[in-house]
């Protein structure tokens, strides 16, 4: 079996994808931190519900943004294959 | 190269070129994200038409779409009026457009489109606009002293040397708030075409549900988010202290 510098390239992309995807495990941390503050302050204040909710919400998505750039990397190696 | 890796090799969830342009002997596209964009204006200017026809003729007592379209617009100015404070009627406008915009382009993967939005041009020209309010209005609200010592900020203006630190994270504003856009719905996008690519036999009703979060839930949040930052940025940059 042959395996020409193209295969490994590909082959290391793959792995390369992988790997930039683990960045998932920082938002998701970091969300669930997000969610259990929030449970706890609905907990403390029920009439605020509403505007803890929306916080909640908008801190969560601007975490997220970290593990999407994860994503993108991965997104990038698979598909616009920058390294041939 | 994707043959090995999927069942099925019909995954499609690209952009695609529609009509070949020249320029200055440079192919450029015509592109599915063109054609989409087209078409949500298109959906918002005959919504636009439709509405101000019927306020022409607004009766004291609403009725069926004249109410539809007083709810949208008491909640949106509502939700700028949360965060902007006394600048809510100079940026409304701007800031509602947006939201509608960019809601319509999430969910318009609901109805076969690819969304506009998981073009990086579309949302890196929406950040670029976001980018620019901010800084016009920071020169014409703030003097130049102040724009100093803001750069300056850890350290006392006559020792800059934290300026290029801020002047990155400057730059870094519309980047990341573009990329956040882009990068959720493009995963939505790409979730759906995997489960219709991989599981194309068996994906009959439920993908709805996943519908119901990567399209609606996820675009609405995003949508806001957007529209929340751009918000409390200008607010910022508004602000003279």
């Amino acid at each position: 079996m042959d395996i020409t510098g193209q295969d490994l390239i590909r082959a290391c992309s793959a792995i390369g994808a992988g790997l930039a995807v683990i960045a998932g495990i920082g938002p998701g941390i970091g969300q669930g931190i997000a969610a259990g503050h929030g449970a706890a302050a609905v907990g403390r204040n029920p009439g605020a519900r509403g505007q803890i909710m929306s916080t909640m919400l908008l801190g969560q998505a601007v975490a997220e943004t970290t593990g999407l750039y994860g994503l993108l990397v991965a997104m990038l190696l698979l598909f616009v294959k920058p390294l041939g | 190269m994707n043959q090995g890796i999927l069942l099925s090799a019909d995954i499609d969830f690209m952009i695609h070129g529609i009509i070949p342009l020249e320029f200055f002997g440079q192919t450029v596209y015509i592109t599915t994200s063109h054609a989409c964009i087209l078409i949500v204006m298109a959906i918002m200017i005959i919504f636009a038409v439709i509405a101000n026809r019927k306020l022409k003729k607004a009766t004291e007592i609403p009725d069926g779409f004249q109410n539809v379209i007083e709810l949208i617009v008491e909640k949106l100015d509502g939700m700028v009026e949360s965060t902007m404070g006394k600048w809510t009627p100079r940026f409304v406008n701007y800031i509602s457009t947006i939201f509608i915009f960019i809601l319509l382009s999430n969910i318009s993967g609901l109805f076969g489109l690819r969304p506009p939005t998981a073009d990086y041009g579309t949302t890196l020209a929406l950040g670029l606009i976001t980018f620019c309010m901010i800084h016009f209005n920071k020169i014409k609200h703030q003097s130049a002293k102040t724009i100093w010592t803001d750069m300056c900020s850890p350290l006392p203006p006559w020792l800059p040397i934290w300026l290029p630190i801020n002047v990155i994270s400057e730059i870094a504003v519309p980047i990341s708030l573009s990329l956040r856009l882009f990068a959720n719905v493009l995963s939505g996008t790409v979730m759906m075409a995997l489960v219709y690519g991989l599981l194309g036999k068996i994906a009959v009703i439920w993908p709805a549900a996943l519908h119901v979060y990567f399209d609606l839930f996820s675009g609405a949040i995003q949508t806001y988010v957007f529209c929340m930052l751009t918000m409390t940025y200008v607010t910022n940059a508004c602000e003279t202290e």
